[in-house]
């Protein structure tokens, strides 16, 4: 039983590293309604504040942790003034959407400083272990132990007995309130999220301590492992989230310890939708608690769609498939080809997140489904490619729905952490299920794309084949839109009580936007995969996801040809002017921002 | 057909009855076991001051919560508990005090999600496959489909011209760029193309002008001469008096009167309800003061 004690010694020590991070996101939910998905990119700027604190400038443990506590805090004033309080005023969703810019910015800003090498932080404590029975606990395990212990009760105290600690817990009873009765609400937005930087800024290092590696990356998982352990404490509640992390901690420590390392995430991501679909007010609500306030997941700023007239759509699309034939230039007829696959994706996303109003996170597992169905058919099966891009289609349309009907009865940003998490579940399950995905090697010699039998090599055929199924699943989406389902799936969107007053069953419209959302996307993944010829896990990941909800957005949420124009935008753009990889994530990020803040209704406006 | 209250209502049943509802929040008992039914052709108002379990009745029967405990039969079916969904379906249509219009839909599709509930040709009553082949002719668009839209659309236009020109001319602008009384209008008018047996109107006349007020009682007096079976809530006295068959005075989520708008008036429990004890109420309208009771006062 030695190595039972030592799991959950391991556990509740990343528990409290996750606990540093969630009770940081209870309280800004607490404060400002929003989970901040910048929130991991603070721990990981903490973590590279130790890492240059011992290995540069050598300084002490206690000097080391003092620096990252204030430039952490530092920081979460930063995002709290720049990118959370221009908002005040927007749709609840734009601060989210913000915070996602945010950690694109952060994360990929610290990636161009210091390299994407993994780096490891030096231990600045003697390494002597106190056995005990079959086990041992280290001075390390103590200290993280200590540090979670000590925040915890320094928080209390905070919120308890303090002035400013009241004017908190005031803020996060009610808002306008508070602020009628003269709390300084900006001062305690910014007291919490120094609060929460700094905490979470002390997770990072110590984390990097504990696994004695850091890496830029590492900021994404740590904001879904806090958001998961948040939802299961309920989500804005401080003691639940440090409950729901230790919970989390343990309960991923014995999962690896039963299935081996690659199944810790997939159990915090099931855990997360169990919680989310069973109890979504987490582990400690009260039974008879109100619904959860209406949270409008919709980002929707009431706007006249600009309408572009058939004879020039027509003429933009006598051009397109002109192009090859002007000009000679294979590299631009790729990017476009890519363009116009991406812009698949944004109608799937557009569809769902803007026209049903379902902002989901994880539409690159729509993208996986597609691929790899496809792809496995084709390579491993020997179907005809033609045949395994539609099953893709199709795979995609209805596996898609099936796992994301757990969510359709929650409202906005659950929706978004529930795809978020079903995305991550998706990625997990093809790593994991090797003997039929191929596991982390992936799947190579994907048979290529083929028109009616005959092989496709040809840059320029392969762009035509890709921009007619494009141009096809457009239209049709045009047409869905133009009938009672369009009007229906945006009443869904702009008020779903209203809605199933008059009698629209809420799963069947939102089922059948994700399955012709699914089908779109399916399409694209399937197109990619055998244009890629290889594909693993990592294809399609969750920053495809975001760049997908940012074209949806520029474009303007719901807009077909919005899509498309955002995906010629994004896609196109930087390839033309020869953006360098990490650079571009960077500039999605900016554009996310900049859009949500100053253009929410997108270039062509919302339908 | 219009006097359902002169027949014995022993040997018709009511077309809504509820029995005993009973919804609590936390501490505070919103709905305290009231008993209320409405006739086929009836309309039926419900009064009371501020936080008497006017609304929270409204959102027991039309499904948007649910009751502790009672029931709810509507049409000889018992509801209570269903969802919206399954209400709209029984045939209840509704509006909502504070206004809840689709704001980015224009005002022919707001009218249109309100037959829905109608659509035939385009949702098929097939198990499983029914939201399959929904889509699929949706994408395809048979005659069929094609004409029950256009059907459904001149019908729009019918119940929007119910409204002089205060809505037609404005069909295809988004609801969200319509006046506050506009967009309660919007919402009378969704509700009456669901076709509803009961039609629910809460408020219908918050924040509306004396003409504007006139206007919408004329409306709900044409609706009630067609037949519409109506449950009204509504604070403007007069408009009550003149429209009701039967008032039903809430205080407290307590059924303190009920009976006919002229009995209910000066019913001595209603009065205190509405002005409170003591000589607050004292300075009654003087056209009231030739009665011998006290009354309400009914100011538009």
């Amino acid at each position: 039983m030695t190595s039972w004690f030592d799991h959950t010694i391991n556990g509740l020590i990343i528990g409290n590293i996750y606990g540093l991070l969630a009770v940081g996101l209870a309280l800004i939910f607490g404060v400002s309604r929003l989970i901040n998905f910048a929130h991991g990119s603070v721990y990981v700027v903490g973590a590279y504040v130790g890492w240059v604190a011992v290995s540069v400038l050598h300084t002490p443990f206690p000097v080391t942790l003092a620096l990252v506590v204030i430039l952490a805090a530092l920081l979460g004033i930063a995002i709290e003034r720049f990118g959370i309080r221009p908002l005040a005023g927007a749709p609840r969703i734009a601060p989210l959407l913000a915070t996602i810019g945010l950690s694109f910015v952060l994360d990929q800003t610290v990636q161009i400083l210091f390299s994407p090498d993994p780096r490891s932080v030096p231990m600045q404590l003697p390494n002597w272990r106190l056995e005990i029975g079959g086990g041992s606990i280290g001075m390390l395990d103590l200290l993280i132990g200590g540090i979670g212990i000590t925040a915890a009760g320094a928080l209390f105290a905070f919120l308890k007995l303090t002035k400013w600690g009241w004017a908190v817990r005031a803020t996060a009873l009610d808002r306008d309130a508070a602020r009628v009765v003269g709390v300084d609400v900006d001062q305690v937005n910014r007291i919490v999220f120094a609060i929460a930087a700094a905490l979470g800024g002390v997770g990072g290092v110590l984390v990097g301590m504990y696994y004695n590696v850091i890496t830029p990356t590492m900021g994404f998982e740590a904001t879904l492992k806090g958001i998961v352990a948040e939802v299961v404490g309920g989500v804005g509640n401080v003691p639940g989230a440090i409950v729901g992390s230790l919970l989390l901690g343990i309960i991923e420590s014995y999962g690896v310890a039963l299935l081996g390392t690659s199944y810790r995430n997939l159990f915090a991501f099931l855990l997360l939708i169990a919680i989310l679909v069973l109890r979504p007010n987490g582990l400690f609500a009260s039974r008879h608690q109100l619904p959860p306030e209406p949270m409008t997941g919709t980002f929707i700023a009431p706007s006249k769609p600009i309408g572009l007239p058939v004879p020039l759509l027509a003429a933009l699309a006598a051009f397109a498939i002109a192009l090859p034939l002007l000009i000679d230039n294979g590299y631009l007829i790729q990017t476009l080809t890519n363009a116009w696959l991406y812009a698949l994706l944004g109608l799937s996303l557009t569809l769902v997140a803007g026209t049903s109003g379902q902002v989901s996170l994880g539409h690159a597992a729509l993208l996986a489904i597609g691929g790899y169905t496809s792809a496995l058919l084709a390579a491993d099966y020997g179907f005809p490619v033609w045949l395994t891009i539609i099953a893709g289609g199709l795979m995609a349309a209805g596996l898609g729905t099936l796992l994301v009907s757990p969510a359709f009865r929650l409202r906005g940003h659950y929706v978004s952490i529930a795809t978020l998490g079903i995305g991550e579940i998706v990625a997990l399950v093809i790593l994991n299920w090797e003997s039929v995905t191929h596991g982390p090697i992936g799947v190579a010699g994907i048979p290529p794309l083929e028109f009616f039998g005959r092989p496709l090599y040809d840059t320029n055929a392969i762009y035509w084949v890709a921009f007619a199924i494009m141009l096809a699943l457009a239209l049709l989406q045009v047409r869905l839109l133009s009938s009672h389902l369009g009007r229906t799936m945006r009443a869904v969107r702009d008020d779903d009580v209203a809605a199933r007053s008059f009698g629209i069953s809420l799963n069947r419209y939102k089922g059948l936007a994700f399955a012709f959302g699914g089908f779109v996307a399916g399409i694209s993944g399937a197109f990619t995969a055998h244009m890629y010829s290889f594909i693993n896990h990592e294809t399609f990941n969750t920053h495809i996801s975001v760049l997908a909800l940012t074209i949806a957005i520029l474009g303007g949420m719901g807009n077909v040809g919005g899509a498309i124009l955002g995906a010629v935008a994004l896609i196109g753009l930087p390839e033309v002017f020869r953006i360098a990889a990490e650079y571009r994530i960077l500039l999605y990020g900016i554009a996310l921002l900049l859009l949500v803040r100053f253009r929410p209704q997108g270039l062509l406006g919302t339908v | 057909m219009n006097a359902p209250v002169n027949a014995s209502p022993i040997t018709t049943a009511p077309l809504l009855e509820a029995t005993g509802l009973v919804r609590r929040f936390g501490g505070v008992t919103a709905v305290g076991g009231i008993d209320l039914s409405v006739f086929e052709g009836e309309l039926v108002s419900v009064i009371g001051p501020n936080g008497a379990g006017k609304t929270t009745a409204f959102n027991l029967i039309s499904g948007l919560d649910k009751p502790d405990a009672g029931a709810i039969r509507f049409a000889g079916a018992n509801i209570a508990g269903r969802s919206p969904e399954g209400i709209a379906a029984a045939g209840i249509a509704r509006t909502f005090q504070h206004g809840r219009v689709f704001a980015n839909l224009s005002i022919a599709d707001n009218v249109l999600i309100g037959a829905h509930g109608r659509l035939r040709a385009v949702r098929p009553d097939w198990p499983i496959i029914g939201p399959l082949a929904e889509l699929a002719l949706a994408l395809v668009r048979p005659a069929s489909v094609r004409a029950e839209e256009a059907t459904l659309r001149d019908e729009v236009s019918e119940i929007l011209s119910l409204f002089g020109d205060r809505l037609l001319p404005r069909i295809d602008q988004p609801a969200h760029s319509l006046s506050y009384a506009n967009r309660r209008r919007v919402e009378i008018a969704r509700a009456l193309a669901a076709r509803p047996r009961l039609l629910l109107l809460d408020e219908p006349t918050a924040g509306m002008n004396p003409t504007e007020t006139a206007e919408m009682l004329e409306i709900i007096a044409s609706l009630k001469a067609r037949g519409q079976t109506i449950l009204l809530i509504e604070h403007k006295l007069d408009m009550v008096m003149r429209l009701s068959d039967r008032v039903i005075v809430l205080d407290d989520g307590r059924k303190i009167a009920e009976g006919k708008p002229q009995a209910v008036r000066t019913d001595p429990a209603v009065i205190e309800a509405y002005l409170g004890h003591g000589n607050i109420g004292a300075a009654a309208p003087a056209g009231n003061a030739a009665t011998a009771a006290p009354t309400l006062p009914v100011t538009a």
